[in-house]
């Protein structure tokens, strides 16, 4: 036995991956219990059931006590609910979640290694028990959590000095060898415990035509001698004990008179081989061997099939660990980089030479695409995982707030990248939570009292849209109270109380930093997190989110997200001998204004009219201060770009490269994050190239606005950050607010 | 001697566990993740000499598994070893009534895994 390497630490990363995985699947399943508490399917019980016995069996292997000792009675009851001992009711669902909710805190405790004392662990385990209890009126076996048993045989092993004379009468059923069993196998394990004589009764074995090879016809007696306990003497028999007439009888002095016949093998041979101070003598008692009866319809049918298959199928997959995947993901984003590298080396051949290598470079071209998107699906995962918590989240707060809430849950099969999924949990929870505490009606009245049916809904969906994925969170209920949220932002000095705000930007305004509309802060949307830093989160990740609202008709979030974090659509720019990449998701269009169409504002920002809009343009030579760049916008290109909320933004560059996939390599962990940038890429070249953060840019440009505006003159009020409504005439808003800038001079 | 051991859990920790102890010990392991599948590789295998499984499993259950193998002509006198958390022996009662030859109750110690191994299989 070479267990010496055994380290059960190796097993602890599967274990809790495992019972990630396992969680969500009874999370999912309760969830459906939950929406119909009337209807239960009882695979969905046998289901978590197994899930928590799951858990407890890894645990205890673990010796995770406290996690087996609850994985344990949340297992007692489920079991008794999977056989209809105890009536499901809404409570019991309601704390079959609750149990749930522990049963994930303790696996991550265990994995903190830490221990849980807090009174709802206590409470939870009581109430189960009680359930448990009260539900079943049968037999209360299991009392306590079998935490870490071994058979118990092992454990009051008094140790005798002196050794003992066991008489071991053996008389195997006819079914032993059906289940496997060999009296060989006793005896030799016999042997290992000490001096063992053995004889044997063959009275019983039929004429030679009606041996049946499968069944026992020979009883047997044993004489050990040995200084080992009666239970290791009983434990060789452990697996038998169902299947024989097991009779043993332990002399503690010297062994008994007994005449042996020492035998070893099953057969009639006869002759002493452990035990050759004892003569063999008398075959002994008959009467043993009586219970002997052969006859066939005492055989145990192992014949029935097996319960009916359920017609599920099988999804194959394996699991890999995260850290291939992602080495996986990197080599391939060097070999495209590399790829680029030799495509920028051919294309500086002379053409005789590069034509021979063109359709070959096309081809490698192609599979490294293919490949590239290959390892990217790889760690695809639809969102039904972070999903599958809502609805409990739902219902448990429409309890606590006292309103009527159904959730629609659509494209929970769309996949996103892990990482991105990983992060996705906390926002979408939150903005979630503020549908339900201040989008929707505070009581069912209110909302019959418009005309809405008495129960609100929340849906919530996934979609991909152009590369990117749209988490939506929309609610049926009162929309955003637009006076309430300016003069909110007015009392907080969000914004000025002369600004002049559309719509849209009112509702953006929930979005800013120390903003809560929520007059008093519930323990629901109160936490001491608003929705600036969901927005925050999201940025972070290279997403955006928007607010649309209806007063009176409800509320609508748009979360849009990159699919990948490792990947990006980029279109590389130059500007001066810098070459900058822009993700493509973000581009509108780019064009050359026209002199006309250009106008520069006193507070030296410049706005160019696309259309009848205004777009204000970010300098990029001006923020980066790139010397030899193209400084002249009309000679320049712009590049519109989307930012928060919809708006657009041009970019000044001088020249569009082309657009090429670049591999994100974050700036975070290579070097420090810059403003404005969004992560650094390594072009065909060799070089590093830097992704532009177009928002960052945004708020960049507007900074260095403000400051110049600031040197002007001190007392202003701040601009709006609006841009310009549509053109009417030829005169903008902003630049009538600038001329009463100039006259305020 | 080496074992070919059939490993049957729903559990990958479980399994691994199993397969990690037993290989450590010179056995052949084929590992199955539920009832239905084991019943598959035990066809696909040949000669199995162990069978190793757990009782709550999908598809078909570890108790279901030990009746199908014990009405397999091929396969019908292979020792198989459940593995149960139960230590009260209700399921080790199930599992004899069914036709399993032992078990083994979990948590297990590598060693003791081993010595029940050696305890069915010659």
């Amino acid at each position: 036995m070479s267990n010496n390497e055994f380290n059960l630490d190796q097993f602890k990363a599967t274990y809790f991956e495992e019972c990630a995985e396992l969680l969500i699947d009874a999370e999912t399943r309760l969830a459906l219990l939950q929406q119909h508490p009337d209807a239960v399917d009882v695979e969905d019980l046998h289901a978590i059931f197994r899930v928590v016995h799951s858990v407890k069996g890894g645990a205890g292997a673990f010796s995770f006590d406290q996690l087996v000792g609850f994985a344990h009675i949340y297992e007692t009851l489920l079991d008794k609910m999977r056989q209809g001992t105890i009536a499901i009711t809404e409570d019991l669902i309601t704390l079959l979640l609750a149990a749930n909710d522990i049963l994930t805190r303790l696996i991550q405790a265990a994995q903190d290694g830490v221990t849980l004392t807090d009174s709802n662990l206590l409470d939870i385990t009581n109430q189960l028990k009680s359930f448990a209890e009260d539900g079943s009126h049968k037999q209360q076996e299991k009392p306590a959590p079998p935490s870490s048993q071994e058979p118990p045989q092992q454990e009051e092993q008094p140790a005798p000095a002196r050794k003992s004379h066991y008489t071991i009468r053996f008389s195997p059923k006819p079914q032993l060898f059906q289940h496997a069993n060999e009296p060989l196998l006793l005896v030799r394990e016999m042997k290992q415990l000490g001096e063992l004589s053995t004889t044997v009764n063959t009275e019983n074995l039929p004429n030679i035509r009606k041996i049946e090879p499968d069944i026992a016809y020979f009883s047997w007696i044993f004489e050990l001698v040995t200084d080992r306990s009666l239970a290791d003497v009983e434990e060789v028999f452990e697996f038998v004990t169902d299947d024989c007439e097991l009779e043993i009888t332990v002399a503690t002095p010297e062994p008994a008179s007994a005449g042996l016949a020492s035998s070893d093998e099953p057969p009639h041979t006869q002759g002493s081989t452990d035990a050759p101070e004892v003569p063999a003598t008398s075959p002994v008692p008959e009467g043993k061997a009586a219970p002997l009866s052969p006859p066939p319809e005492n055989i145990p049918g192992p014949l029935q099939p097996a319960g009916a298959p359920p017609t599920a199928a099988k999804v194959s997959s394996i699991r890999v660990d995260l850290d291939r995947v992602d080495r996986l993901v990197n080599m391939v984003g060097e070999l495209v980089i590399t790829q680029a590298m030799l495509k920028q080396q051919v294309d500086n051949l002379p053409p005789e030479f590069a034509q021979y290598m063109s359709k070959g470079f096309e081809d490698l071209g192609m599979h490294t695409r293919e490949i590239q998107e290959s390892v990217m699906a790889v760690r695809m995962q639809p969102v039904k995982s972070v999903f599958s918590r809502i609805p409990r989240l739902v219902r448990e707060l429409a309890t606590k707030l006292n309103k009527q809430v159904e959730l629609v849950t659509l494209g929970e099969h769309t996949e996103v990248d892990k990482t991105v999924i990983e992060q996705l949990a906390d926002p979408l929870i939150h903005m979630i939570r503020n549908s339900l505490d201040h989008g929707i009606e505070e009581n069912a009245e209110a909302r019959v009292a418009v005309g809405k049916p008495s129960k609100a809904t929340v849906t919530l969906s996934a979609e991909h849209r152009s590369g990117r994925i749209h988490i939506i969170v929309t609610d049926d209920g009162r929309g955003i109270n637009r006076e309430r949220v300016r003069s909110k932002a007015i009392e907080k000095g969000v914004i000025s109380p002369d600004s002049a705000l559309s719509d849209e930007e009112i509702d953006d305004l929930i979005f800013s930093p120390g903003f809560s509309t929520a007059d008093e802060v519930t323990d629901v949307s109160g936490r001491g997190v608003g929705m600036d830093v969901v927005r925050r989160n999201i940025t972070n990740l290279g997403g955006r989110i928007a607010v649309q609202s209806i007063p009176g008709q409800g509320t609508k979030f748009v979360m849009s997200l990159p699919l990948t974090l490792a990947v990006l659509d980029g279109m590389i720019v130059s500007v001066g001998r810098e070459k900058f990449v822009i993700s493509l998701t973000s581009i509108i269009e780019s064009l050359r204004p026209a002199i006309k169409d250009l106008h520069h504002l006193s507070n030296g920002a410049t706005v160019v009219a696309i259309r009848g809009e205004y777009v204000r343009l970010v300098k990029l030579h001006k923020l980066f201060k790139i010397t030899d760049a193209e400084k002249d916008p009309s000679k320049a290109l712009v590049v519109i770009a989307e930012i928060e909320g919809g708006r657009r933004v041009g970019i000044l560059v001088d020249e569009l490269l082309g657009q090429q996939q670049v591999v994100i390599k974050s700036l975070e962990e290579n070097y420090d994050p810059v403003e404005g940038i969004s992560a650094a890429t390594i072009l065909g070249n060799g070089k590093v190239a830097l992704i532009l953060d177009v928002d960052g840019l945004n708020t960049m440009a507007k900074a260095e606005i403000n400051e110049l505006i600031q040197e002007k003159q001190n007392d202003y009020h701040p601009i709006s950050e609006a841009l310009p409504p549509p053109l009417i005439g030829t005169h903008s808003i902003e630049e009538q607010r600038e001329a009463e800038i100039a006259e305020c001079n | 001697m080496a074992l070919k051991v059939l490993a049957v859990d729903d559990s990958k920790t479980m399994r691994d566990m199993v397969s990690f102890t037993l290989r450590s010990a010179g056995h052949d392991v084929i590992e199955a993740s539920d009832g239905r599948d084991a019943l598959s590789k035990l066809m696909g295998s040949g000669r199995v000499d162990l069978v190793i499984t757990d009782v709550n499993m999908p598809n078909m259950d570890g108790l279901a598994l030990v009746k199908e193998i014990r009405a397999n002509p091929t396969h019908r006198l292979t020792p198989i070893l459940v593995l149960t958390t139960e230590a009260d022996g209700a399921k080790k009662e199930e599992g004899r009534a069914v036709g399993a030859t032992g078990w083994i109750v979990k948590p297990f110690n590598p060693e003791k895994l081993l010595q029940v191994v050696q305890k069915v299989c010659p």
